[in-house]
């Protein structure tokens, strides 16, 4: 090995340092066995061993790509790629014999950071990236300047970065943003991590241990009060006896929405979701994207929300739903399947043969919910084959999945056409940026009845069991006890403002760094005074702020290669000679200093000290060894002030 | 036609001309292209830019601007790492065919940045790597194997700087007017020839330089061991002692002595001869077929007959054209 071994070390903990918050989600063997093979590799560098040979690394290789397909069934996709990318380079290090080999591993750690913003592009994941890059840069300086010393290496490649600085904020606004992607993704490019179109007992609940950020809110005006924040997703029509879906329509007719009382206007910026749907307030009216409303009432959109998305949209609070439904709807929204849960079937039997009326019945079930031992909890037991008459009549501690499925079921059952709606309820308002957060533990699901004259109306039986989810979210909801997620207990006072502070920093960081799209870059643009965004316009200030930029570094850094101090020196004693020659003391061509001082001295005796002095300086500067620095500001000063 | 196009073009661009004095690289001298791992690099970038747009990566695009724009800025760094650095030829010492010419060049740095790898080298890359420090000089040894004997040119050389990143190759050629006289290689081992005015024994008494005659001052070439270094402590200076040479034990190096087939190895011959002479102590002249040194002795006489030997047959054209 002719590298050095600080060398070595150097790049293995580049490699290890861009490896390392990969940990969180590659498989652990592959964990385990990268570290191993850095380690290895440390371990045969201190004791200057001999690499291993090229058939062993690519057995071992091969066995590795044999256990990736094995625990990703694919070599592509982001997740395998990235697995396979980062065994390639643990690999790597093994046969780092020369510099190209060491420029290969500096170029491929440069793109396992990349790969890492799949996975997380925060704060603290753009100030890692920073870290990282130092530690790259500083290890590059090492290959082609072995002679600085560690601490100037460190402090080139911090002035290095420092400089690119501004070059990569002009290229970040101006370099013309396309919307992605160029090509079909993998499945697994986007985490999914949400709703989906399916509702089963569970599935909600689940979604409720995840902190994670579904979306934010603005209200452009007073915001709606918390127990009406219902935020409508997936609306479910088929029931199979355990799955909820949304089915296939019957009818193609547009939805009829009269506006009974307040509207809301409001901005939402979406996290990716990977799924078509929006989310809006009971019941969307418009939207500021193109979008389209269903006969439901769902906004949905064409291509899957696979970027931060911001949107503007208006909703009626109070609202009359399609009063007149088609029918074929109707019978769709009363459709059970047969022969399962005949007890909760013979209770809506009961209600409907002993209650006057639709409405009646409806309370009916949200008075037996509340009457009855009912409980609500995040873990629910598991439920038979006749869930909803286990539900009922049995385990009787359930979710909202369970409490919306269930009394959807019985008002079916009762003739009354019901549906059930996913989506989210409530939200967190955060002051310090204005807004409201709602995260994935606010997946909530409720159901919708039609009556008559009044068309479809939102009931929430959840409401009936745990007034407090509705009116304060889950947390109120639970008891202390429950698994809830860690931010959504409850904290000290100082902890939730923090992580407020926190939040409404992240908010911002969305808004500007990570959701800087075409859209936004246009706006962003226009307000900066940009008369016509177009892609020219674009492209011509980005190449002139950069050669603005390049030109005044250009000017610094080549500026104190033109100093010279000896030059200096000489410019002072020449200011001297003229200040003397105005007087008349010319000095002579083959005059050295020291004869022409005394012959001054002589002539001005009066300035004699002041001559000899300056004269005595000028020589020790410009003849004498090692000058002091600080001499050549004395002599400056003293020419400065010698007048005759 | 095309060829001859380029040749044009280079000539213009790179303006090969033989310079003495002082070179100070300015831009106009330096030229910069990027490496093979710079356009690799490129590449990674390419390829970097295409997932950030493709999986609408912010922070990916911060990095893939942050490298490539570090990368760019190397350039500047990278001519910076050359730019008005004073090159300036030294002397090379004479060496004898076979033998490595060091051809001596300072480098000085006035700026107060130092410098890093920079490296000389010549058209068959050999090669010698240095920094400097701001503000200093260094002496920059470049050691060109001796093949023939005569004036020995550095030729073209390349000074050249791949620092910080190793992304851009930043170079200047110069060739100075330097050269480096290589002596003969001495043949092996030989006796002596007959002096001329003894019978060729081989053997002479140095009687001749036992008689003190006085003291001269020096002179730059006087063997040091004739330097009186009494007179040197009593603060007189640096005198020589003289001794008178007797008549009659001057040895005489003629090249149609020399027992040899041709010039070349007669010429070897005499380069031992004029070694050994002068090891031995000897007076010593040089017959040449046109050049003939009077006999002497010393450092400088040895010099001036190698010098003689080195040159004999070469053509006064080359001579000029060494000159210039």
């Amino acid at each position: 090995m002719n590298l050095p071994s600080t060398l070595i070390y150097g790049l293995l903990l580049c490699v290890l340092m861009v490896c390392a918050p990969h940990a969180a989600h590659l498989p652990s063997w592959v964990s385990v066995e990268s570290a191993a093979l850095l380690g290895w590799c440390a371990y045969l560098t201190r004791n200057k061993l001999a690499l291993p040979a090229r058939w062993l690394l690519g057995a071992l290789m091969l066995g590795d790509v044999i256990g990736i397909l094995a625990s990703f069934h694919t070599l592509f996709g982001r997740d395998a790629s990235t697995t396979l990318l980062i065994l390639l380079t643990a690999f790597k290090q093994l046969e780092v014999r020369n510099l190209r080999d060491a420029t290969m591993t500096i170029y491929l750690a440069c793109f396992i950071i990349v790969t890492n913003f799949f996975y997380t592009q925060t704060i603290a994941a753009a100030l890692y990236m920073l870290a990282t890059l130092l530690l790259i840069v500083t290890v590059w300086l090492h290959l082609h300047g072995d002679t600085l010393p560690l601490k100037a290496r460190l402090r080139l490649a911090a002035i290095m970065l420092m400089q690119a600085v501004p070059l990569m904020l002009v290229l970040f606004i101006l370099f013309p943003r396309v919307q992605g992607p160029l090509w079909g993704l993998p499945q697994d490019a986007y985490g999914s991590s949400g709703l989906s179109d399916t509702m089963s007992p569970g599935s909600l609940s689940k979604l409720s241990l995840s902190d994670a950020v579904a979306f934010r809110v603005t209200f452009n005006g007073e915001p709606p009060r918390h127990t009406q924040m219902y935020w409508r997703g997936p609306v479910l029509w088929k029931f199979d006896g355990k799955t909820w879906q949304a089915g296939r329509a019957t009818s193609a007719q547009a939805p009829q929405l009269d506006s009974l009382d307040s509207a809301s206007d409001y901005t939402v910026t979406l996290e990716p979701h990977n799924k078509t749907w929006l989310f809006t307030l009971d019941m969307p009216t418009s939207i500021s994207i193109p979008a389209q409303l269903t006969y439901d009432f769902q906004m949905v959109r064409t291509a899957p929300v696979n970027a931060r998305l911001r949107y503007n949209a208006h909703s009626q609070l109070g609202y009359r739903a399609n009063a007149d439904e088609d029918p074929r709807q109707l019978q769709r929204a009363l459709n059970l399947p047969p022969n399962l849960n005949p007890r909760a079937r013979q209770l809506a039997a009961e209600w409907r043969a002993r209650l006057p009326g639709d409405v009646a019945v409806v309370n009916a079930a949200l008075e037996h919910f509340r009457r009855e031992d009912f409980h609500y909890t995040l873990e629910p037991p598991a439920l038979g084959s006749n869930e909803v008459d286990d539900f009922l009549f049995g385990t009787r501690h359930g979710f909202c999945e369970h409490y919306a499925s269930s009394f959807v079921f019985l008002m079916r059952a009762a003739g009354i056409p019901a549906r059930v709606v996913t989506g989210y309820q409530g939200g967190e308002y955060n002051d310090l940026g204005g807004y409201y957060i709602v995260r994935q533990s606010d997946a909530h699901a409720w159901a919708e009845v039609w009556l008559k004259e009044r068309g479809w109306v939102r009931i929430d039986p959840t409401a009936a069991i745990a007034p407090a989810r509705v009116q304060s979210g889950l947390v109120a909801a639970m008891p202390d006890s429950a698994a809830l997620p860690f931010l959504a207990r409850m904290q000290s006072p100082l902890l939730l403002k923090l992580r407020f502070d926190l939040d409404a920093l992240a908010f911002q960081w969305n808004q500007w760094v990570l959701s800087y799209d075409p859209e936004r870059q246009f706006a962003l643009l226009t307000r900066l005074g940009m008369e016509s965004v177009s892609l020219q316009q674009m492209a011509l200030d980005m190449m002139l702020g950069l050669a603005l930029l390049v030109g005044l570094y250009t000017l610094f850094m080549l500026r104190r290669l033109q100093v010279r101090d000896s030059d200096a020196v000489q410019r002072l004693y020449l200011r001297f000679c003229r200040k003397l020659e105005k007087t008349g003391i010319a000095r002579a061509a083959h005059e050295g200093p020291r004869d022409f001082a005394m012959r001054a001295a002589q002539a001005q005796p009066q300035q004699a000290a002041a001559i000899t002095d300056i004269t005595a300086r000028y020589m020790a500067l410009r003849y004498g060894k090692a000058p002091d620095p600080m001499a050549l500001q004395v002599l400056r000063r003293m020419v400065a002030a010698f007048r005759l | 036609m095309l060829t001859a196009l380029r040749q044009q073009f280079r000539t213009w661009l790179f303006r090969p001309q033989i310079e003495s004095g002082t070179v100070t690289l300015n831009q106009r001298r330096i030229f910069i292209v990027p490496t093979r791992s710079g356009l690799g690099f490129a590449g990674v970038l390419v390829l970097m830019l295409l997932g950030d747009i493709n999986y609408n990566l912010s922070l990916g695009y911060v990095l893939t601007f942050l490298l490539g724009t570090t990368a760019v800025m190397t350039m500047l760094h990278t001519f910076r790492n050359m730019v008005r650095l004073e090159v300036r030829a030294g002397r090379a010492d004479a060496v004898f065919a076979g033998e490595t010419a060091q051809f001596v060049f300072h480098v000085h740095n006035a700026g107060a940045l130092p410098r890093y790898r920079l490296i000389l080298h010549d058209k068959n890359q050999r090669r010698v790597m240095f920094d400097i420090s701001a503000q200093q000089s260094v002496e920059v040894k470049l050691p060109l194997p001796a093949a023939r004997r005569g004036w020995q040119h550095a030729g073209r050389l390349t000074l050249y700087t791949e620092f910080p990143l190793g992304l851009f190759h930043a170079w200047s050629y110069f060739e100075f007017d330097t050269r480096c006289l290589v002596y003969p290689k001495p043949a092996t081992s030989l006796p002596l020839p007959a002096s001329s005015g003894q019978n060729g024994t081989g053997k002479f008494n140095v009687t001749g330089d036992e008689d003190f005659s006085g003291l001269r001052g020096y002179v730059a070439g006087d063997t040091p061991q004739r330097i009186a270094w009494k007179a040197l402590a009593r603060e007189q200076g640096l005198q020589v002692k003289q001794f008178n040479t007797q008549q009659g034990q001057i040895l005489w190096l003629d090249l149609y002595l020399a027992p040899a087939p041709d010039t070349e190895h007669r010429l070897a011959i005499l380069a031992r001869w004029v070694l050994d002479a002068e090891a031995a102590g000897l007076q010593y002249g040089l017959r040449l077929p046109c050049v003939e040194l009077p006999p002497d002795h010393g450092i400088a006489q040895r010099e001036e007959c190698l010098r003689a030997l080195a040159l004999f047959g070469m053509s006064d054209s080359t001579l000029a054209a060494a000159e210039t």
